[in-house]
Parts: structure tokens; sequence; C-alpha cells
């Protein structure tokens, strides 16, 4: 299964939950595209539910980097939910870990959004 | 059964493929890897991350080395013996300096939006080795050893 993606509102706060591969091809170049489209649109607050990727390369790493960057130059902020454990393994050995804001639960997560 | 098994286990076995210069060869590597090393009983963690070096060392070969050149191969080869799991991907490109890779994780590069294959390949598996091939080409070397398992 490649990459899907389902946005949703909860407040102020985009929620994307993300299912599948994100991978090089399909996979990572779905979420670039539905990253840049909702920094087009204007959401400043995304929150990228990572619980149901399946697994993720380093293309796939590679546009979690390029997505936290497009919205925090564009004035937002981008944080992560529910990393699975390979997930949370690759973000550690790359040490990219401390580069973004982790949670584990949805709730917290949003009201961690100033 | 049991013994079916451990034979399989300690059973050499070598495949190798020519694969063409697409990204569908990625995930036939990856299928073709992960099914020997099931068969040599890596558990499912050192299969990921054996199918995940595969993958990673097959994107560059088909993207970087050979750049989707249709006239241009990817030869793949998975080696199994009782005491190494030996994969080996080479492709036809020009290659490149590898002797100058960027750190992915020093402060500077950490934000970089690529460049963590070869690092990953390396975190992955036991040893790994990358040499340029004569005329042109370059090929990788994944080992991962079987009492590690």
């Amino acid at each position: 299964m490649s990459v899907k993606l389902n946005t949703r509102q909860v407040g102020d706060v985009s929620v994307v939950d993300v299912a599948g591969r994100i991978t090089l091809g399909e996979g990572s170049s779905a979420m670039r595209d539905a990253l840049r489209e909702m920094v087009n649109k204007g959401h400043k607050k995304i929150l990228l539910n990572l619980g149901e990727v399946s697994y993720i390369d380093s293309s796939g790493i590679g546009e979690l980097v390029s997505g936290f960057t497009t919205v925090t130059n564009n004035g937002g902020q981008l944080k992560l939910l529910n990393l699975t454990k390979r997930v949370k393994d690759l973000l550690q050995i790359t040490k990219l870990y401390t580069v973004f804001d982790v949670h584990e639960d949805e709730a917290g997560a949003v009201r961690s959004f100033a | 059964m049991l013994r079916m098994r451990e034979n399989s286990r300690r059973a050499s076995e070598t495949v190798e493929r020519f694969l063409d210069s697409t990204l569908d060869s990625v995930d036939s590597a990856e299928e073709l890897a992960v099914g020997v090393a099931q068969r040599a009983g890596f558990d499912d963690d050192e299969i990921m991350k054996i199918g995940m070096a595969v993958r990673e060392s097959v994107v560059n070969a088909v993207v970087h080395g050979n750049r989707y050149n249709s006239n241009k191969k990817v030869r793949f080869s998975v080696a199994k013996t009782p005491e190494r799991f030996t994969i080996r991907i080479a492709d036809e490109g020009e290659g490149f300096d590898f002797g100058n890779l960027p750190d992915p994780l020093s402060p500077e590069n950490l934000m970089r939006t690529s460049g963590r294959g070869i690092f990953l390949m390396r975190s992955f598996m036991d040893e790994f080795d990358i040499r340029r091939l004569q005329p042109a080409g370059t090929e990788v070397t994944l080992v991962k050893y079987m009492a590690s398992k």
C-alpha cells in the first residue's frame, strides 16, 4: 500500500492522518503536495499523525524535514503525533527526533500549539 | 519440521538478478532480499533493516547511478552462507566521490532533505563497502553476520 492522507480540523489545528508507506515516489510526493497546499491555504498549525505509517525511507525522512522547514518558514508550526517504533527509531538514529516536537496523544498535541 | 527449518537456515543460497533502472526494481530487490533473509531465520527487526538497506542502495543505483537509463541495468545478488548474508548492488553509472560524503548528523546538514541513504545502510548492516567498477559503475556490498541473528 502506498500512502493515504486524510486531513481534518480540530479547533484551529489541522490534523493530517497519514497511513501506509512514505517512500521515494508517490508516497513522499503525496505528503509534500499535501503540506504545501495547506501552507498555501494559510494553515499555520499542522499536526502530522504518523500512527498508521508502516514504513518510511530516507526520502520520506527528507520529506518530513522539508515539510517542517516549509511550514516553519511560513510562520507556522509542524508537530508529529503517534510515531511507530520504527519511525521513532529512524528519527533517533538520524538525530532528528529532537528537532521535531513529538506527541503521543492527540488532545495534548492540539493543546500544545500556542 | 524443525529439522527442515534448521537445515534451511544452515543451507547456502545465492540469487542474482539484472534489474531494470526503474523504481519498481526497488520493490523487487527488497522482496528478493527479504525472502532469503526470512529463510535464513533473521527476526523481523533484522529483516526490516536488511530490507531498508537494500531499498536505499537500489534507489541510489537506479536514481543516481543509472539515472533511470533504460539501457543500463542494476546487478543485484543475495548470497547466504552459514556465516554471512551478503547483498551486492552494482549500477552502470558514472560513479561519485564517496570518500567525500557530508555527514548527515552534523548540525549544518541535519535539516538537509537528502543524503541519509548511505548513513542508514551503514547503521543497519554489520559491514558496508562501496567501490568503483571498471570501466564504469559503483558496487555496494552489504553484509549481515548470521551469528548476529
